[in-house]
């Protein structure tokens, strides 16, 4: 159950008159774990909206498995910042909806493996955010997907909760073997737990990046040179004399 | 709420207290009222009532009769069923024409303007159009009632579906709902706290359109019940039909709100 390749070759992504990406070329292996940083405009979540096809591009190509990207599929499932769960519906009903035979065995096992066992019959007007967002990543893995999309889901979870949640996306990741597209602002997270950091930069690709540690990730001197390295293409100059600070 | 971290042994006394707020704050909900039955009851006792008020035996009495030869019943009868019919005619056809409008943006252009326009009309205005029409029978009676249980389902009804949040449709979107699952999962159940307002609004509307339609053109219905009697100045039946309205209109209304309650029982604010 190996994830798929995505390849994006030559793509441009217009809003009106405003260009949000450049020429974007990559190519992702199956199986692999992608950070996508950069500065909040740079083009990363409009990225990842292209891909699920959620937007449309403005040009070029994007090859999901070797077949053109063109409508929503269930093989490639999306996670937004916010759970957007439905509040009339039950935890076991939201996970539902993500099964495309409409599985409720399927969403009882989803909901397991993210550790929210006897939660099934709550409204998820009782569960705190960091559960709602655990409903929803049950709801995005329920279909057995074979890319998963994030779109800055942890941004919105106290630091302790999204410790947990970045154990468990990872944990499921490295089971599942799904391709995961991560985007996230937070350069920490992106070296903690991907294979391979992408920066974008003005909708252009800045900097791509392999990041070469064992798994699971402790910060360490190794984590702190690419979090430094990383920061320094973002920031430019000036973010030497800041992440200073940053070595140990 | 205060936390009680109270020893056993006050236990009993917590309980008297408590007791105690129940009976004042009941006693204090229900004082004007009793206070007044009580003022009423006095008058009457003491033969101090002119013949514009009814007297408390009387009023009983009569309800017993009505009761007994079946004309409480009767009248009971027909008057839901004009209010019932016309709020499901009227309650429909604001439903569907409000999803619509809420849904298609074609739709709300041409049906807006002329359902603004009637709105603008006040509804007990358009009344001698609808007599001369439809006469005094039953259609006028329902059509009137139609008319006004329209427009408050209608325009919640539109709202609630503009104001679904756009990030739950794509989510949908992503999921592969069809559009029929979008609808029946996302858009009506969104809509729904919504739609429930404007059909407690209706619903209030409906019996008084009721008494206005039942006062000006009935052989029927608790509306003509009072009409009679103020021409023989029957002035126990006249207070039985009012309370016969009062009792209608709340019950109705309380069968909404424990609806309402059902169905948005997913929505903290409508928990006890």
């Amino acid at each position: 159950m190996a994830g798929y390749p995505i390849e994006l070759s030559h793509v441009h992504k217009f809003f009106g008159d405003t260009q949000v990406l450049r020429d974007v070329t990559l190519s992702i292996e199956p199986g692999e774990f992608v950070a996508l940083v950069g500065k909040s405009g740079c083009g990363k979540s409009t990225l990842l909206r292209l891909i699920s096809s959620l937007e449309e591009k403005s040009g070029g190509e994007i090859l999901i498995k070797d077949s053109k990207v063109e409508k929503v599929d269930a093989d490639v499932r999306f996670l937004f910042q916010d759970p957007r769960l439905l509040p009339w519906k039950t935890v076991l009903e939201n996970v539902v909806l993500g099964s495309p035979e409409r599985s409720e065995e399927k969403a009882r096992q989803a909901l397991r493996e993210v550790g929210l066992e006897g939660k099934e019959e709550n409204w998820p007007a009782d569960l705190s955010g960091g559960q709602r967002q655990r409903v929803a990543l049950a709801r995005a893995l329920v279909g057995t997907p074979k890319v998963l999309l994030l779109d800055e889901p942890l941004s919105a979870l106290d630091a302790l909760t999204r410790l947990n949640m970045q154990r468990l996306i990872e944990c499921l990741w490295q089971h599942l073997g799904l391709t995961v597209i991560l985007v996230t602002h937070d350069v920490t997270e992106a070296v903690n737990l991907a294979d391979r950091v992408i920066l974008l930069e003005e909708g252009r690709v800045a900097l791509d990046q392999s990041i070469e540690l064992a798994r699971p990730r402790t910060r360490s001197r190794d984590t702190v040179y690419y979090e430094h390295l990383i920061l320094s293409h973002i920031m430019g100059e000036e973010a030497d004399a800041l992440t200073e600070e940053y070595a140990i | 709420m205060v936390k009680e971290i109270a020893l056993p042994e006050d236990r009993p006394l917590k309980i008297v207290t408590a007791w105690r707020r129940h009976l004042l704050d009941w006693f204090l909900i229900w004082s004007v009222p009793a206070l007044l039955l009580a003022l009423w009851i006095y008058f009457a006792a003491t033969n101090q009532l002119n013949h514009l008020f009814p007297k408390p035996e009387e009023l009983i009495k009569t309800t017993i009769r009505f009761i007994k030869d079946g004309t409480l019943w009767d009248n009971l009868q027909i008057s839901f069923l004009r209010a019932a019919a016309g709020l499901l005619i009227g309650g429909s056809i604001g439903f569907l024409l409000g999803i619509a409008t809420g849904l298609w943006h074609r739709a709300d252009q041409v049906l807006n303007t002329p359902i603004q326009m009637i709105k603008s009309v006040p509804r007990l205005a358009i009344l001698p159009l609808i007599l001369v029409w439809f006469g005094i029978g039953e259609t006028a009676k329902v059509v009137l009632i139609a008319l006004s249980t329209f427009f408050p389902i209608y325009l919640n009804t539109f709202h609630g579906l503009r104001s679904i949040d756009p990030g739950l449709l794509e989510m949908g979107k992503v999921y592969g709902l069809s559009k029929w699952e979008q609808f029946r999962d996302i858009i009506f159940p969104g809509a729904l706290s919504s739609i429930m307002i404007g059909f407690r609004q209706s619903l209030g509307g409906t019996w008084l359109i009721l008494i206005v339609a039942e006062t000006v053109a009935a052989k029927s219905g608790i509306g003509y019940m009072a009409t009679n009697a103020r021409e023989y100045m029957m002035m126990d039946v006249i207070v039985l039909s009012m309370i016969m309205y009062a009792l209608l209109g709340s019950i109705s209304d309380w069968l909404v709100v424990r609806l309402t309650r059902h169905l948005l029982r997913w929505h903290p604010n409508y928990r006890r």
